[in-house]
């Protein structure tokens, strides 16, 4: 049975912030779970997938995020407790839906999870979707430490159930991906068939209808403030004049260092778990008893603004800061030795940092770069577009996936990534704008996910640019969750249908469509060259699956090859892919046999013919 | 109890991540309080993946720049790379067994001569332990159980305070039936070698 099924309440367990988020919507009864997956929200979504193919509940990889929060919509909205997750960026994708679902509410317990990066582990970028809250009317909930990530997803259940809205959890990575143990609680029951009733001036948004929601929308903010300011997620800790109001994993970090610089005696701290709408009775008391305050949040000043207005209110004049150059950023994440010289710095805290070393006379050494594997077939791809191209003056938007890795020498085939599926839209836009040979890729869940649109519209407006979609059947970016165009009886389910990418961009009209077999090297190129000569769009399907994906499932043995004496050292293995698995020893190019799994790219580049399988 | 803070370095695949679960189910069985973070994705296609753990009483799960008290590194250059994390009174285990980075197999990159990451790792920090793990974990039965080797090396210098039966019991715990043998034997390995391994 899945570790997170098991009831058994009382037991102790290590667990990721990730799992202990999904073992809390067990706890609270979730019905119906919907995701597109993105780190560092990518495990909640696995487990409840894992979970599904032992239980009743349901799980369901949704195309995007878009797809996933309307999906997710009408289950609330048939009496079944709901949870839809993403990361960050997702939830911009998510935004329509979710500004006017805020309007609609629901019958049942909606949580809506929303992952941020702050520091941007692996991420385009570190937005604050605290504001998302605020902007759509949400109420929203913020977890310091996993242990309580599983209770307040428990919580954000009976809160949207009381309210009838859904709640936003705002998670960040030193929540997800942070261990910690966790107490198992008692597993609520599921109810997994529920039915719609039919309600119109509810749920049917023409403008007449909406205006009376906002109105709705706006009584239940204030309903949801009284709650927030006798909620225990709003806490206050010690007593003195030196203020400290502070959300997330900065409390942690606010906390140890309060002990840390011995000013317990001096120093009230103000943790916001339930930040949206804020407790502003309850921040103006406690701003009463303060000489100055300290927010410490990472991101942008969301409280600190909000903290501000309150003292204006109520006429408190103290000193209140956070960000400021002297302080605290908005860039990047925190850590506890910063948060620590910033509070006794604003405080006046006689505090000395322990010397750091001195690192300058440490040896350099080369940088560690992430790579595509050793066996990737988006490299043969590259190296095959690269060869097709060459002489031509080329752009290459990039998508969001490990195919961004392309962007870096010797392939350089990244000029322009911004967001998922953007490749698709931005190849429409420098084909206008330039004269300059246009070339995109795109990975296939990503091109599922919103590179389709893209390609419509490029066939309607009859854009001129070459679309390389790199079909390796997987999403392998977050860990290789399915997307539509998989084959799920290859990993043992059934009951799924699947959508064919060839016969996808055939219909919508494309009129150039091929479709390689990257690792054969001559003949992908000379396809390529077809495709790029095309005057108007032409679409490249590579279909090679994921050779982590393969071997993991048993589709692929490592067969690895060796460089034998013909090789006169040319090098253009090592220059023209750059595979992982070559090194140089006493002047000679070598294979690392563990590591090489026989994809047989160099051995075709290689203009001696020097490369073949190793002999056992 | 004081707070300990750990770090462990390890190049994608050398199963850091289990290492660092084994130290934490170790806690519990001896009572200590624990939290640990680590970092997922575009690190895992080959980089550096990092683990921070914080035993006792502190409540922060992350460990800034200079404050490590104890450094475990699975490959020694980046054991050195990360000598930012370490103060002078940080304790440092490192194998010597190399992964060179890409560029460097193919001659792009340097790499400092092993003897010398040894020389300023000792210099620098409070002791330096340093083992070849790989040649223990295939004396093991495999380079995969590098990580448990390492783990012995760190229970032998007595850093973290935590007894060798608290960690067998957790290694027994957080192991594939498979591989408990192997494991066991390369934390044995590991234990022994750390006692002539000071540098």
């Amino acid at each position: 049975m899945h570790k997170l099924l098991t009831d058994s309440p009382g037991e102790q367990i290590m667990l990721l912030g990730n799992e202990a988020i999904a073992r809390g919507a067990v706890e609270a009864g979730v019905a119906f779970a919907t995701t597109y997956p993105g780190t560092p929200s990518s495990e909640i979504s696995l487990n409840l997938f894992q979970m599904s193919q032992e239980s009743d509940l349901y799980f369901e990889y949704s195309t995007n995020e878009k797809v996933a929060l309307e999906v997710a919509a009408a289950a609330a909205n048939s009496g079944l407790r709901t949870f839809c997750m993403m990361k960050h960026v997702g939830v911009n994708v998510a935004a329509d839906p979710l500004m006017t679902l805020a309007y609609v509410g629901v019958t049942a317990g909606m949580v809506i999870l929303s992952a941020d990066d702050p520091a941007m582990f692996s991420s385009q970028n570190e937005q604050d979707n605290r504001y998302y809250a605020k902007f759509g009317g949400l109420p929203m909930l913020e977890p310091s430490s996993v242990a309580e990530a599983k209770e307040m997803i428990k919580e954000a259940f009976e809160l949207s159930e009381t309210l009838k809205q859904p709640v936003l959890l705002r998670t960040t990575t030193r929540i997800n991906h942070s261990n910690a143990f966790v107490t198992f609680g008692e597993m609520k029951e599921r109810k997994t068939k529920g039915r719609f009733e039919r309600d119109p001036f509810r749920c049917v948004t023409v403008p007449a209808v909406s205006r009376n929601l906002h109105v709705k929308l706006l009584e239940r903010l204030d309903e949801a403030q009284t709650m927030a300011e006798a909620s225990g997620f709003n806490l206050v800790q010690g007593e003195g004049p030196l203020g400290i109001i502070t959300n997330g994993v900065s409390f942690h970090y606010a906390e140890d260092a309060v002990r840390d610089l011995g000013i317990e005696d001096r120093t009230r701290i103000l943790r916001l778990g339930f930040s949206n709408p804020m407790p502003d009775n309850m921040i103006k008391e406690f701003l009463k008893d303060c000489e100055k305050v300290l927010v410490v949040e990472e991101g942008e000043p969301f409280m600190e603004e909000a903290v501000k207005a309150s003292a204006q209110e109520a006429g408190i004049v103290i000193p209140i800061k956070g960000k400021s150059p002297e302080l605290f950023s908005r860039l990047s994440e925190y850590d506890p030795a910063m948060v620590r010289e910033t509070i006794a710095a604003f405080f006046g805290v006689d505090y000395t940092p322990a010397p750091k070393l001195d690192a300058s006379d440490v040896p350099e050494i080369a940088n560690r770069p992430p790579n595509l594997c050793s066996g990737c077939s988006h490299r043969a791809t590259f190296y095959a577009v690269q060869k097709a191209a060459q002489g031509m003056d080329v752009i290459c938007p990039n998508d969001i996936g490990c195919y961004t890795l392309g962007f870096m020498p010797p392939l350089s085939t990244g000029d322009f990534v911004i967001c998922m599926g953007s490749s698709v839209s931005s190849a429409c836009g420098f084909g206008q704008a330039t004269d300059q040979k246009v070339i995109g890729f795109i990975g296939d869940s990503t091109f599922f996910h919103s590179g389709i649109t893209g390609l419509v519209n490029a066939v309607f407006n009859n854009h001129n640019f070459t679309l390389v979609i790199l079909e390796n059947d997987i999403t392998a970016m977050t860990g290789h969750q399915p997307h539509p165009g998989v084959d799920m009886e290859r990993i043992g389910l059934s009951g799924y249908g699947r959508v064919n990418i060839e016969n996808l961009v055939r219909a919508l009209g494309v009129e150039h469509v091929s479709v390689i077999k990257p690792f054969k090297v001559k003949k992908s190129i000379d396809t390529i060259k077809e495709a790029l000569e095309f005057k108007g769009v032409s679409v490249v399907i590579a279909q090679e699956p994921c050779i982590l994906f393969a071997r993991g499932i048993k589709l692929k043995k490592a067969r690895p090859f060796e460089v034998t004496d013909k090789c006169t050292d040319h090098k253009e293995c090592i220059n023209g892919i750059a595979c992982p698995s070559f090194y140089i020893e006493e002047g000679r190019v070598k294979i690392d046999a563990d590591t090489c799994v026989g994809c047989a790219l160099c051995a075709q580049i290689c203009p001696d013919n020097a490369i073949r399988p190793l002999k056992k | 109890m004081e707070t300990t803070r750990l770090i462990i370095v390890a190049v994608g695949g050398q199963g850091n991540l289990l290492a660092s679960k084994v130290l934490g189910e170790a806690a519990l069985i001896e009572g200590v309080e624990v939290r640990m973070s680590e970092i997922h994705g575009m690190a895992q296609r080959g980089g550096v993946v990092e683990s921070a753990i914080v035993f006792g009483d502190a409540k922060s799960s992350i460990i800034s720049d200079g404050e490590a008290d104890i450094l475990l590194g699975f490959e020694p250059a980046e054991t050195l790379r990360a000598i930012g994390r370490c103060s002078a009174n940080t304790r440092v285990i490192t194998n010597t067994s190399t992964l060179p980075p890409f560029t460097v197999g193919i001659g792009k990159g340097p790499y400092p001569e092993v003897a010398e990451i040894k020389r300023v790792l000792k210099e620098k920090t409070a002791g330096l332990v340093a083992i070849d793990a790989m040649a223990l974990a295939k004396e093991a039965g495999s380079p995969m159980s590098v990580n448990i080797v390492l783990l012995g090396a760190l229970i032998q210098t007595g850093a973290l305070g935590f007894s060798k039966e608290s960690v067998v019991e957790a290694i027994r715990r957080r192991t594939k039936p498979a591989f408990l043998e192997m494991n066991l034997s390369a934390f044995e390995l590991g234990f022994k070698a750390a006692a002539d391994g000071v540098v």
